[in-house]
C-alpha cells in the first residue's frame, strides 16, 4: 500500500476525529496525503486492504444518513474491519437510554472505532470523553462534519492543485450547516478565501468574528469565485421561516444556468448532498460540466478510509 | 437549656440599622434582645472573636424540587444545605411537578419546611396555572396561605396581556411579581448565549435580546398599572442591556427590583467550550462585558438581591448532550464563598454592602419582617469566619445533587454557626 507522505516528519497522534477547528493545517494535509494513498485501493480488482482486520467499527447514527453512513461502511470494509450498524431514530432527547449508556453498551461488545452522527452539537466530543474506543464525528448537530470538510478540500486540492489563494463561496443555510463550519475551518487553514453567501436570516450569530467574508448577493459573488459550494436548506433544523418562500429563495440564491454564465469557466460546483434540484441548484448545473458533486462522493471514500486508518493507528500507538 | 444566647466579641454587621462594630449580641428566646457590651452570667455563650455576626442570610431564589423531583433535592435536604451555608430563610420557586399554584400547594411547602426544622422555607406561587402563561393562578388564596410572591420561573410570561393582568391583579394583595425575563421568540431552543461561541460549538443560542425584550416590555407594563400598588422583581438578570434598562427604570422611580446570581458574576460563555453541562444555565452565561456591567450595577446599588438560583440535577441528567441536559447549577452550599470572590475580593462591595444584599434587601422584596438584627426581631443570625479558606468539594455536598462547576475552587468565607429563631441549627 502506497501512502505518500509529502510533509514529513509529522505523525498523526489523535485517536479521535471530532472536528476540523482543532486541527492544524499540517494535520489536515496529513489526512489528505494519506487519503491519496488510499484512492488506489478502490481501483484494484480486489478492493480490499488489511489494516483494520479484526477491528470492529460501529456506525452509531441517530440521524438519517445515506451517503455518509454507506461511505463509512464501504471505507471500513475496504480496510477489512467488521462493521456493526446501529441506527436509532430517536436520540436521548426523547427520554429512554442516554447516549452514553448506548455507547457503553456497545463498547462492552468490544468495539474499536465508533462513527457517530447525532443531532446535538458536541455529541461526538461527549462520547470521546467517556469511552475507550476511537470516535469519528460523522456530523454533530450544526457543529461539525469533519469528513465532509476533508473530502471537500481534498476534491478542490486534487483539481486545483492547492487551496492557497483559492476563492470559495459557500451558499445557503449557513446558520444550520455543520458542513459550512467544517469547510470553513479546513479551507481557511489551507489558505483559501471563503465567503458565506445567503440571506442575513440564515447567517450564524457572531459571523463577523469568523475568518470569512459575508455577502447577501450571489450575483455579486458568482463572478469572483473559483469554487462554489451550494448547501441544502436544513428545513428540519430551521424554526420559523427565515425566507418568505422557496421561490424567492431560489430567485436570489439558486444556482441557475443563467447565473452560471457569469461564473469563471473553470468554476467548481460542489454540493454536500442530498440536492434539492430546482431549489438551490438547477438540474442542468448539478449535472453540468463544472459539477464535481459525484467526484466529492468518490473522494469521500478515500478520505474516510484515511481517517479510519489514522485514528486506529494512533490508538494502537497509545496503548 | 437556657433560653439566652450571648454571642460575644464578634464584628456585628446589621446594615438595616447601620451597625458595623465589634460587640456582643444577646438572644432571648427567639428574639434579638440587645446589641452592645453585654455580660450575662446565665446565658450560653458563643465566642465570635474574629468572626462576623450578621442577620441570617436570605436566598429568595432556590429550587428544592419537591414535590415531583425528590431524587434531585427535597425540602429536607435543601434546608440542610441552606443552614449549613448560613441561610436562615429561602424562597422556593414554584416550578415543581406539579407546580405550586394553589393554597394547598403553598401549605405543603410550608409544612415540609417546618417539619424539617432547619431554615425558614418560603415559597412563591405560580403566576399562571401550570406555568403556561395563559390563565392566572389563584394568587389571592396563595398570598393568604403565605406565598411571598409569584413567578412562573423557568418560563417568562410570554403574553403581554396576561402579564399586564397579573400585575394589575396582584396589586390587590401587595405581593411581588417576579419574572424570569425571556422572550421565547428570541430564545427558540437555545441552550447557551448566542454569538460566536454558540456558532462554533454548533449549539442554538439564547440572544441577550430575549431577556432584554421582556424586561423592556414589563417596564412598559409597570408604568401602565398604578405604580404605587405594584412591585416587580426581575429575576437573575444576566446582560449589560438589562442593567441599563433597570438603571433607567430606577431613575424613573418605578417599583422595580432585581437580583443576580454568582454564576453571572463569575463565569462566561467561554466555560461552555468543552460542552460541560454543569455550565448550562438559564439565563445562559454571557460575556466578560456583561459581567463587568453586572458588577458595576451591584456597586452602583442597582441590584437588590444576591440569589443562587440553586438548581440541583441528577448526574445522569447532566451526563446528557449539552443540547438535552437540563439547565441549572447546584450552588447554595458554596454561595457565600462565591459572592465573596465575585464582589468582596475585587472591591465591588464592602461587607456591609454584601450582607445588605443577602439580608435586608431580599427580605424587603418578599415583604417579610426579617433580615435585620433590630431589637425584638426574630433571632435569625449567621456567624461567619470571613478569612477561613476552603476548597469546594462537591463530594462533600449535603445536597442530593452534584451539578456544580465550582468543584475544586478555593474560596474564602466559612459559615460557623447558623441560628434560626434563637436555635442553633448549624455549627
Amino acid at each position: 500500500m502506497a501512502i505518500r507522505k509529502k510533509n514529513k516528519p509529522l505523525t498523526w497522534n489523535r485517536k479521535h476525529l471530532l472536528g476540523l477547528r482543532e486541527l492544524s493545517s499540517e494535520e489536515i494535509k496529513f489526512i489528505l496525503d494519506t487519503a491519496e494513498g488510499f484512492e488506489e485501493i478502490s481501483t484494484r480488482s480486489v478492493k480490499k486492504a488489511p489494516p483494520l482486520r479484526g477491528k470492529v467499527v460501529v456506525n452509531l447514527f441517530f440521524e438519517d444518513s445515506t451517503r455518509t453512513r454507506n461511505s463509512f461502511v464501504l471505507a471500513a470494509s475496504r480496510l477489512s474491519a467488521d462493521i456493526i450498524e446501529f441506527t436509532m431514530k430517536t436520540s436521548s432527547v426523547s427520554k429512554g437510554e442516554t447516549l452514553l449508556d448506548t455507547a457503553r453498551n456497545m463498547e462492552a461488545m468490544g468495539t474499536d472505532i465508533v462513527v457517530i452522527r447525532h443531532g446535538a452539537g458536541g455529541a461526538a466530543k461527549l462520547l470521546s470523553r467517556n469511552i475507550d474506543s476511537c470516535v469519528i464525528n460523522a456530523g454533530d448537530g450544526f457543529c461539525e462534519h469533519p469528513t465532509q470538510g476533508l473530502l471537500d478540500v481534498y476534491t478542490i486540492r486534487k483539481i486545483k492543485g492547492t487551496l492557497e489563494g483559492v476563492k470559495i463561496a459557500i451558499v445557503g443555510d449557513i446558520a444550520h450547516s455543520r458542513v459550512a463550519r467544517s469547510d470553513l475551518w479546513a479551507m481557511t487553514k489551507l489558505g483559501a478565501e471563503v465567503t458565506f453567501v445567503g440571506p442575513p436570516t440564515l447567517m450564524p450569530a457572531g459571523v463577523e468574528q469568523l475568518p470569512v467574508s459575508v455577502s447577501y448577493s450571489l450575483d455579486e459573488v458568482i463572478e469572483k469565485v473559483d469554487v462554489i459550494n451550494m448547501l441544502r436548506i436544513q428545513f428540519e433544523r430551521i424554526g420559523g421561516n427565515p425566507f418568505p418562500s422557496i421561490r424567492e429563495y431560489s430567485h436570489y440564491f439558486g444556482l441557475t444556468v443563467e447565473r452560471m454564465k457569469r461564473a469563471k469557466p473553470d468554476i467548481l460546483v460542489m454540493h454536500p448532498g442530498p440536492i434539492n434540484r430546482g431549489l438551490e441548484m438547477e438540474s442542468e448545473v448539478a449535472d453540468g460540466q463544472n459539477s464535481v458533486i459525484l467526484e466529492q462522493v468518490k473522494n469521500g471514500l478515500a478520505v474516510r478510509m484515511a481517517v479510519l486508518f489514522l485514528v486506529n493507528q494512533a490508538a494502537a500507538q497509545s496503548h | 437549656m437556657s433560653d439566652q444566647l450571648l454571642i460575644k466579641n464578634g464584628r456585628v454587621i446589621d446594615p438595616a440599622n447601620g451597625v458595623d462594630e465589634k460587640c456582643d449580641l444577646l438572644i432571648v428566646g427567639d428574639k434579638i434582645a440587645q446589641i452592645g457590651r453585654i455580660e450575662k452570667a446565665d446565658a450560653a455563650v458563643i465566642d465570635a472573636a474574629d468572626k462576623l455576626v450578621t442577620p441570617g442570610l436570605i436566598d429568595i431564589h432556590v429550587h428544592f424540587r419537591e414535590p415531583g423531583n425528590e431524587e434531585e433535592e427535597t425540602i429536607a435536604s435543601g434546608s440542610a444545605v441552606a443552614v449549613a451555608a448560613g441561610f436562615t430563610s429561602v424562597v422556593c420557586m414554584p416550578n415543581t411537578d406539579p407546580p405550586i399554584e394553589n393554597e394547598t400547594d403553598v401549605e405543603y411547602i410550608h409544612r415540609k419546611g417546618r417539619q424539617t426544622r432547619k431554615t425558614h422555607v418560603y415559597t412563591m406561587g405560580a403566576i399562571t396555572k401550570k406555568r403556561e402563561g395563559i390563565e392566572l393562578a389563584e394568587m389571592g388564596f396563595m398570598a393568604e396561605a403565605g406565598a411571598v410572591g409569584f413567578t412562573d420561573d423557568g418560563n417568562g410570561v410570554q403574553d403581554p396581556a396576561v402579564m399586564l393582568r397579573a400585575l394589575k391583579y396582584a396589586a390587590m394583595f401587595d405581593v411581588v411579581i417576579a419574572q424570569h425575563c425571556q422572550d421565547n421568540s428570541f430564545a427558540a431552543e437555545g441552550v447557551m448565549n448566542s454569538g460566536y461561541q454558540s456558532t462554533v460549538l454548533g449549539l442554538p443560542g439564547i440572544d441577550a435580546l430575549a431577556e432584554q425584550a421582556m424586561l423592556w416590555r414589563d417596564i412598559q407594563l409597570i408604568k401602565k398599572v398604578s405604580p404605587s400598588r405594584v412591585r416587580y422583581h426581575a429575576q437573575h438578570i444576566s446582560t449589560a442591556g438589562s442593567v441599563e434598562l433597570i438603571r433607567a427604570a430606577k431613575q424613573e422611580s418605578l417599583p422595580i427590583t432585581c437580583e443576580v446570581t454568582p454564576h453571572h458574576l463569575l463565569l462566561t460563555e467561554q466555560c461552555c467550550a468543552e460542552y460541560d453541562t454543569n455550565y448550562k444555565i438559564n439565563p445562559p452565561l454571557r460575556t466578560d462585558k456583561d459581567i463587568e456591567a453586572l458588577k458595576q450595577a451591584v456597586g452602583d446599588g442597582l441590584v437588590d438581591a444576591l440569589v443562587t438560583d440553586h438548581a440541583p440535577h441528577l448526574q445522569s441528567e447532566k451526563e446528557l448532550e449539552f443540547l438535552a441536559a437540563p439547565f441549572g447549577i447546584a450552588s447554595l452550599e458554596c454561595a457565600l464563598g462565591l459572592y465573596i470572590k465575585a464582589l468582596i475580593e475585587p472591591g465591588v462591595l464592602d461587607w456591609t454592602g454584601l450582607i445588605r444584599l443577602m439580608t435586608e434587601k431580599p427580605a424587603q422584596i418578599i415583604g417579610v419582617d426579617k433580615g435585620t438584627l433590630g431589637k425584638g426581631k426574630q433571632a435569625d443570625v449567621t456567624i461567619i469566619d470571613p478569612n477561613a479558606e476552603y476548597k469546594i468539594d462537591v463530594g462533600k455536598f449535603r445536597s442530593k445533587s452534584r451539578n456544580c462547576p465550582y468543584h475544586g475552587w478555593m474560596v474564602k468565607g466559612r459559615v460557623e454557626k447558623t441560628i434560626v429563631g434563637g436555635e442553633i441549627r448549624f455549627g
